[in-house]
């Protein structure tokens, strides 16, 4: 099934002058499916994933020669590419250690026990906001609701994981894991699935599944009434008449 | 209390499969095709019937919006699902998109056909990255199904969805500033009218709507009218996802009927206030934006969008953020005012400059480094903001910090005392305007 439908979309980009900076054959594999989300007239709709791609080939961060890149692509002016990679936060325009911690401090999170979590880390790394350990491994970023707050206190770590319900005993041992190389799973570390309360769902262990006996729909199909009086009616009417077209519905 | 049978978002806590094939077993996608044979206008009438509030924090009547959109207009009309939940307190839609994301994907095949839109773009915050990756992964299970694509569930109507990812921006849930973004610029919010249903993405038709809102409309149609204005009061029908977080004892997000009393609420699902329903101080009932109430209000609180709005506040999101006695009331506002003056786009002059100064007031405020009269100051810029700028932000900004005086002005009083008393004569001159 092809995903190209609806609008025209960007199927020609100037391929980019070589300079510092340029991407990898997996990261134009990348860029083409995001271009080919937006119409061919509004290229710049690209500018954020494109930004995106560039910033993980990166090690991270963005330099100039990645974002005038970038409009190059897009056809962009450099300025406007500029803005904005310096206007979301999540585009670093300095390198962030090889892991970035990136802990929520927000009211729901600080209710919880956030600034406790923010003092672990910055006494164990001996940084501070913004900065980076000395061996380069780690950095540390305060940021703004990451919207897990039923999960909190929670921190993001490379702009992608969520390690979620912290205590500063979970946190100590989770960047002990990192410097002894390995890989924490994220999400809840106090054993959740998800946003249910702690010690399993009150909710939801009586749900039914649609089509099941004693579940919504027992017969497995749903047509609307509107649609089904509609077609009895279509069908009454060619037999009445016998040799009419093969309409249906209205 | 609603009934298993009642709720729409079975699979919330992620226990079940989240694809294509368990989300079948849920209901999703089932006879989607032959619910887009009643007709687009059909479909607006039964969303307007329903009295489905949008779930995003305004409350508008989604079938309303819908039947905003133009008809017979010669450029293509899209529809933009706002999946950039930033609000503080609120954590459901996230839920959605990563334990139910077909269930999303129906309802942008039901609403863009009932619209008119060619095209879906949901726009995903860019933190939620596991979310992102789920829609992905859910989209090219339903192209692959032929659920969307040139021949959306065999209906003949060509129907395509993207996922565009953001990159943290708050104010890129404002409506007009997301679909900014998605154009590839700042996400500044633009001036309306023209709204975005004449003038939107790409300068064609548009409607932006919640996840939630989306995700509840075929179950609407599936189930029926009658079915969802049975559960919570007129004009505050349906289920409600609702988000609670701070001090309770077990922090969850549940699926409840609209109007459900606060108390029941927080006390059935979130295992009660951490020390008792007496060791409320006061509760943030839609998300950070909306003024708090004190536990007096919370006592008798139905959660819907009338009953809040009479109470002086808002369901905003239905986040709702409980605060014990233990915690610094004042602190907890004045991160809240920190968080708006990180989050303004810099766009207006009164949030850009106001949000900084309420938040400079309000650290002072913490300490008690202040003169009583400024409390009455503080209240008149919050008034300055309010209503003053571009986009919602400013008056989201200003109503924590008006709530706040409204019902804790003793207190803030009191710091101010105390740090005087404290400090002797000396505290009284340092204390001066806004630094």
């Amino acid at each position: 099934m092809s995903r190209v439908t609806t609008h025209p979309k960007v199927t020609s980009f100037r391929p980019p002058e070589t300079g510092e900076f340029a991407f990898t054959e997996a990261s134009w594999k990348e860029a083409e499916f995001a271009l080919a989300k937006y119409p061919e007239d509004h290229k710049a709709s690209a500018v954020m994933p494109l930004l995106w791609i560039a910033q993980r080939q990166n090690e991270g961060h963005l330099t100039r020669a990645a974002i005038e890149y970038v409009g190059q692509i897009l056809e962009m002016a450099p300025i406007r590419v500029h803005e904005i990679a310096t206007f979301y936060t999540m585009y670093n325009l300095e390198k962030p250690g090889r892991v970035q911690l990136q802990i929520c401090r927000t009211t729901p999170c600080m209710l919880r026990g956030a600034d406790d979590i923010l003092a672990t880390v910055k006494n164990k790394l001996g940084i501070d906001d913004g900065e980076v350990t000395e061996d380069g491994m780690f950095s540390l970023m305060e940021v703004e609701c990451l919207g897990a707050c039923c999960n909190a206190p929670m921190m993001q770590v490379n702009n992608e994981a969520y390690f979620e319900d912290l205590t500063p005993e979970i946190v100590e041992r989770l960047i002990d894991d990192w410097r002894a190389g390995k890989t924490p799973t994220p999400g809840s570390q106090q054993g959740r699935t998800g946003s249910e309360p702690e010690g399993g769902p009150a909710v939801l262990t009586d749900a039914k599944d649609y089509g099941a006996p004693d579940g919504p729909y027992a017969n497995g199909t749903f047509v609307p009434a509107e649609v089904q009086n509609a077609r009895a009616e279509a069908a009454q009417a060619e037999n009445e008449a016998g040799t009419s077209s093969d309409k249906g519905s209205s | 209390m609603l009934q298993d049978k009642d709720r729409i978002f079975t699979n919330l806590y992620g226990q079940h499969d989240w694809k294509l094939a368990g989300a079948k077993k849920r209901g999703v996608w089932m006879g989607t095709g032959d619910m887009l044979a009643m007709g687009r206008d059909t479909l607006v009438q039964k969303i307007k019937d329903s009295e489905l509030r949008g779930r995003g924090g305004a409350g508008f009547p989604a079938g309303m919006k819908w039947s905003f959109m133009p008809k017979n207009d010669p450029r293509p009309s899209y529809l933009v699902v706002n999946a950039d939940e930033s609000e503080p307190g609120t954590c459901k839609d996230r839920e959605i998109m990563r334990y139910d994301p077909h269930r999303l994907l129906e309802g942008c095949v039901v609403a863009g056909f009932a619209m008119g839109a060619r095209a879906a773009y949901i726009y995903v915050r860019g933190e939620f990255w596991l979310e992102g990756n789920h829609l992905e992964e859910a989209v090219q299970e339903a192209y692959d199904a032929g659920l969307i694509g040139d021949n959306a569930c065999g209906s003949g109507y060509a129907f395509d969805i993207y996922i565009h990812r953001g990159a943290g921006a708050y104010i890129c849930g404002e409506e007009t500033a997301l679909l900014e973004s998605l154009e590839g610029k700042k996400g500044m919010p633009r001036l309306k009218p023209p709204f975005p249903a004449q003038v939107g993405i790409y300068g064609c038709p548009t409607t932006v709507n919640n996840v939630e809102t989306i995700a509840v409309a075929p179950e609407i149609l599936r189930r029926g009218v009658a079915w969802w204005t049975s559960i919570g009061r007129p004009k505050n029908t349906g289920t409600k996802i609702f988000c609670m977080s701070g001090h309770v004892n077990k922090p969850c997000n549940v699926e409840e009927s609209m109007s459900i009393p606060l108390k029941d609420l927080v006390e059935k699902h979130a295992g009660g206030v951490r020390g008792g329903w007496d060791n409320l101080q006061a509760v943030i009932p839609g998300g950070s934006s909306v003024p708090l109430i004190p536990k007096s209000v919370a006592d008798n609180q139905l959660m819907d969008f009338d009953a809040l709005k009479d109470s002086g506040t808002g369901l905003g999101t239905a986040a709702v953020i409980v605060i014990d006695k233990s915690a610094d009331i004042i602190d907890s506002i004045c991160r809240i005012a920190q968080f708006y003056k990180h989050e303004s786009c810099g766009q207006c002059t009164p949030c850009r400059e106001g949000t900084g100064w309420m938040w400079r007031v309000m650290t002072r405020m913490v300490q008690g480094k202040a003169e009583i009269d400024e409390i009455d100051k503080l209240w008149d810029v919050t008034k300055e903001v309010e209503g003053h700028t571009i986009c919602a932000l400013g008056d989201a900004a200003a109503w924590p910090i008006q709530g706040l005086i409204r019902h804790f002005r003793p207190e803030l009083e009191e710091r101010i005392v105390e740090y005087k008393r404290k400090h002797g004569k000396r505290a009284t001159s340092v204390a001066t305007a806004a630094e």
